[in-house]
């Protein structure tokens, strides 16, 4: 982490903590005991399986083994509708023959299984290098190996020891505050993941991990007295986090209840918007989304090279070395910052799924694009372009599989949109515009496969007229072409306003597989932003 | 294509083994009722891009969940462990979980032993596809694209497994099933064409990995160099996975308690839901038939109860919304499960016809990126993808810019003009086999394009 990276964290969170925000954000990583608390035999298993596929005829092979929890508390009013507890435990082999890949996982995790499928990677790679045009090459790690690596996520409360009777309290109350609000529906749920996970690769690196995750959620639904509309809001004000059941306590669905009833209600009776084009004013609760989709996938490299043509797509920040260090992401004042560093992050560890340390790097640097998102492959593809700009050709640290039955490949991490420097926050924004919408939470959320064209509704929509909300809107989307609407960016609010939001399904690969991210942002305004009306009638 | 070996079943639970495990945790059990769950299986996939395998993942799992009731108090635990320990721990768990757990108003007693009819959803030649096989049906796309000077990636999977569901009451169901599918995208080196093509079936030996690298390789070089045109209404042409894309969203919304509920495309105004009304044009018969060789399914559910064929709409009226045990009871119904697949009649009409008979209108080879806009009207936003195509006087004249919509498969299916003959199609945007859905083209009026996109 940089001094200036670790000066803004501490600045925001701190700012955060005095807002009301989650105050579990200003707790720095090193706090953390370094304890391992999984099985110490896995260690052993994870060198045997490297040590088998080396055997083999590996060049190069990692292992990885996962014992995950999670559990699952849902419901609806006054019913508990699901408690699930899971509980998958695994390990997977991937392998480098003759330049190509093969992978290989299984759950049944003995000293024999270990060995046979760490051969079974080899006798698959194998097959794949048949018709090999281009062996991968790895770009070296640019710390020595790492024999002993522990690293836990900064919880307070392991959310596996809290009891059941207590979540489903906590539920059960905050859909009843809903309910007294004249909530029609409510439906509230509980997730909660602890993963241990033991990686070691022919480097010499063996770490040890063990992640938390945590999100609270609720959604209320109204539905109109002639059953002619229904509208619902979601708790977006609540994000998911890299953390305890201290996120739970402090998400407190329970106060926020009734606002979010009679948030919904109001949708009932707003007024549809008049499409055209106006100023849009975003909260960071619906802006993080946006730059989910709009900045962190088209900087992924393996799309620019269309590795991820047939699903996730290519993007529009291709070719690199057209784009590297020349296209104009946006306004001289736009930074974005990728880390997997910040506390409390869905995308925080001490070590990626290849046995890399994570750095923080500028994907946008005073509104010019200049690096991409990578792993060890990745990054020999831009050696020609490090070395131009006398930087080292390593890896980013992004590499991550969903579980121990997923081959790791390059998943995003936390990409942060900084704030200015001018200290201003949401209401300022709102106080400067003229003719405009400020939308408050995610909503829906689509976008092509180049990452051009995209489409974004949200929970909330606010009429602005001469600097003040003047009424509610609906069935509001915008629609954007990606390089104008960054470009149209002409407020930002300061550290002060800066939140993280995020999510747990941000898909991508082939099986697709799920990554957990967050992306830090304070409010935006966007000038002329294209908006449509949604509603139909049926 | 033929499988090299069929001698090499994937992995997984046998009938047997099944039997033995749920009659294990069962012993294990001192719940008033207990259900176990187990499922097991090889998922195999092979990736390629730039016109070589990228990666490749063979994982085998298999799982056990146990659901506990202790009087109207219910709890599950799943567990990939299953060494007596860790079933004995799950069941312990689920028992303690539950205990803790409110009472359910909703819970119903679990299923006595039931009738199920014989699945037809196994294939020998995709448990057997082994790596060098899908290492070989990769080349059979990666080598004719590349002689072509084009770029190719691409995505094969296939799946085998068991699963099975047993209780204290005497049910036990077992049933094995495959999935495979494959799906390809080719481009052009310049970035200027795009053309997708893709298959799904429970039987890999009836997919034709050659038949699907002409079809992208065509489309890829007609594609080339689109011209951007107004957004608007359009007459649409819409290939089989087009349709599918659309079609499968009403899946979502077959649900008698939601529309009941008042929060349902399917609700009624003034209150209950459209079972009898017609709410899409007379041509359109949607079903579920879990023994419908095209699209089969497994013969039950996650709790045991059988699945049935069900009509969902006849000639455009709403005839079935899907009832769980529960609110079937509520509401004095029969309960309505059916598996998942879906089958959507057809007509006549060739994809010629189709063109020949359009003055001007936009050919549509796949949507992308569909996410809900407005669930009152099953509204849907996404864009067109890999070959999209200007028709002008009955001719395909040039490949247009892709389009973002804003439709709902509601308002197509109302504006229908004309359809072809189903076909099993590759609808998931993943690649992965998703649900079994076989659809018809279709041409209709008025699709409603709301922005265009430079993307190609």
């Amino acid at each position: 982490m940089t001094a200036s990276r670790r000066e803004f964290l501490q600045q925001s969170a701190a700012a955060a903590a005095a807002v009301g925000l989650a105050s579990s954000l200003a707790r720095p990583v090193a706090a953390q005991p370094h304890v391992f608390q999984g099985d110490p035999s896995h260690k052993e298993l994870v060198l045997r399986a490297i040590d088998a596929a080396k055997a083999a005829g590996a060049e190069y092979a990692d292992a990885r083994i996962s014992s995950a929890r999670s559990q699952n508390i849902g419901t609806r009013e006054k019913r508990v509708t699901n408690i699930g507890d899971n509980e998958t435990f695994g390990f997977g082999v991937r392998v480098l023959v003759r330049g190509a890949w093969g992978f290989a996982a299984s759950s049944n995790l003995t000293a024999d299984e270990v060995t046979r499928v760490a051969r079974q990677a080899v006798a698959q790679a194998r097959a794949n290098s048949a018709a090999m045009v281009k062996p991968v090459e790895l770009a070296p790690i640019h710390h020595p190996p790492v024999p002993n690596g522990v690293w836990r996520s900064p919880i307070k409360v392991d959310p596996f020891t809290v009891a059941i009777e207590d979540k489903v309290a906590y539920l059960l109350e905050a859909n009843a505050a809903a309910l007294a609000a004249g909530a029609r529906f409510v439906n509230s749920q509980m997730f909660f993941l602890r993963d241990e996970k033991t990686f070691a690769n022919t480097l010499g690196t063996v770490t040890q991990q063990t992640i938390f995750r945590a999100q609270p959620g609720m959604t209320v639904t109204m539905v109109s007295p002639d059953n002619r509309d229904f509208q619902t809001r979601q708790s977006t004000d609540i994000q998911p986090k890299g953390l305890g059941y201290e996120h739970v306590l402090d998400a407190d669905l329970k106060r926020h209840a009734a606002r979010w009833a009679e948030e919904a209600k109001q949708k009932l009776t707003a007024k549809p918007v008049e499409v055209g084009r106006y100023d849009l004013i975003l909260h960071p609760t619906h802006l993080w989304l946006t730059i989910h989709e709009a900045i962190a996938h088209p900087t992924e490299l393996d799309r620019a090279y269309g590795f991820e043509a047939n699903y996730a797509g290519t993007s529009y920040l291709a070719p690199p070395e057209d784009k590297l260090g020349k296209f104009r992401m946006g306004p001289s004042f736009m930074n974005v910052l990728a880390d997997r560093s910040a506390p409390g992050s869905l995308s925080a560890c001490g070590w990626d799924d290849e046995g890399v340390q994570p750095e923080d790097f500028h994907i946008v640097k005073d509104g010019m694009f200049v690096d991409y998102q990578t792993t060890r492959e990745q990054a020999m593809w831009l050696d020609g372009w490090y070395k131009q700009q006398g930087k080292p050709t390593r890896s980013h640290g992004c590499s991550y599989a969903q579980t121990w039955a997923d081959v790791q490949f390059q998943r995003m991490p936390n990409v942060n949109l900084l704030p200015g420097e001018k200290d201003l926050v949401w209401e300022d924004l709102i106080a400067a515009t003229e003719n405009g919408i400020a939308i408050i939470g995610d909503g829906s959320f689509s976008i092509d496969q180049q990452r051009y064209n995209a489409q974004f509704g949200g929970q909330l929509f606010y009429e602005v007229k001469n600097g003040k909300i003047t009424g509610m809107l609906k069935d509001v989307a915008y629609q954007i072409r990606t390089p104008e609407f960054w470009n149209a960016l002409d407020m930002i609010g300061g550290k002060r306003s800066y939140e993280l939001g995020g999510a747990f399904g941000d898909g991508k690969g082939q099986p697709a597989q799920s990554n957990a991210v967050s992306h830090g942002c304070p409010p935006t305004r966007h000038k002329q932003v294209n908006v449509i009306n949604t509603g139909r009638t049926a | 294509m033929t499988p090299k070996s069929l001698y090499a079943i994937a992995p997984h639970l046998s009938r047997a083994e099944c039997e033995a495990i749920a009659k294990k945790v069962l012993s294990f059990s001192a719940a008033d009722e207990c259900r176990v769950s187990i499922n097991s299986g090889m998922r195999q996939n092979t990736r390629f891009a730039v016109n070589q395998v990228s990666t490749a993942g063979d994982n085998y799992n298999a799982s056990v969940t146990v659901r506990s009731v202790i009087g109207k108090r219910v709890a599950n635990v799943t567990t990939n462990r299953l060494d007596d320990a860790s079933l004995k721990a799950a069941v312990a768990s689920a028992e303690r979980i539950a205990r803790l757990a409110p009472e359910d108003p909703e819970l119903l007693p679990e299923l006595g032993p039931q009738q199920y009819q014989e699945a037809i959803n196994w294939s020998d030649a995709t448990a057997s596809l082994e790596p060098e096989a899908r290492a070989e049906a990769v080349r059979a796309i990666t080598e004719p694209a590349r002689r072509a000077g084009l770029i190719s990636t691409g995505y094969l999977e296939a799946n085998a497994g068991s699963f099975a569901v047993a209780n204290n009451k005497g049910m036990f169901a077992y049933g094995r099933s495959t999935a495979a599918a494959y799906t390809t995208t080719v481009r052009t080196q310049d970035g200027t064409g795009s053309g997708w093509a893709g298959a799904s079936d429970n039987d890999f030996a009836r997919i034709d990995p050659k038949l699907l690298a002409e079809r992208a390789i065509e489309k890829a070089r007609k594609s080339v160099n689109p011209v951007a045109i107004e957004p608007g209404r359009y007459t649409v042409i819409l290939e089989p996975t087009a349709v599918a894309n659309l079609v499968q969203l009403i899946n979502g919304a077959l649900n008698a308690r939601s529309a009941d509920e008042g929060r349902s495309f399917f609700s009624k105004a003034g209150g209950g839901n459209k079972i009898g009304e017609k709410v899409v044009d007379e041509r359109v018969t949607l079903v579920s038939d879990p023994l419908d060789s095209r699209v089969p399914a497994g013969t039950f559910g996650g709790d045991g109860f059988p699945n049935q064929k069900v009509t969902w709409i006849e000639n455009g009226v709403v005839k079935n919304l899907a009832y769980d045990r529960f609110w079937a009871k509520r509401t004095g119904k029969a309960p309505v499960s059916a598996g998942g697949t879906l089958a959507m009649a057809g007509g006549t009409s060739s994809m010629e016809e189709m063109i020949a008979s359009t003055e001007r209108g936009i050919l549509v080879t796949r949507f992308w990126y569909i996410r809900g806009v407005d669930p009152r009207t099953i509204l849907f936003t996404g864009l067109t993808r890999d070959g999209t195509f200007l028709v002008e006087n009955g001719k395909v004249t040039r490949p247009i810019k892709n389009l973002r919509y804003n439709e709902s498969p509601i308002f197509m299916l109302n504006n229908l003009m004309m359809m072809g003959r189903p076909e099993r199609v590759s609808a998931s945007e993943s690649g992965g086999p998703g649900q079994a859905i076989i659809v018809p083209p279709l041409k209709c009026r008025d699709f409603n394009f709301t922005s265009t996109s430079d993307a190609i």
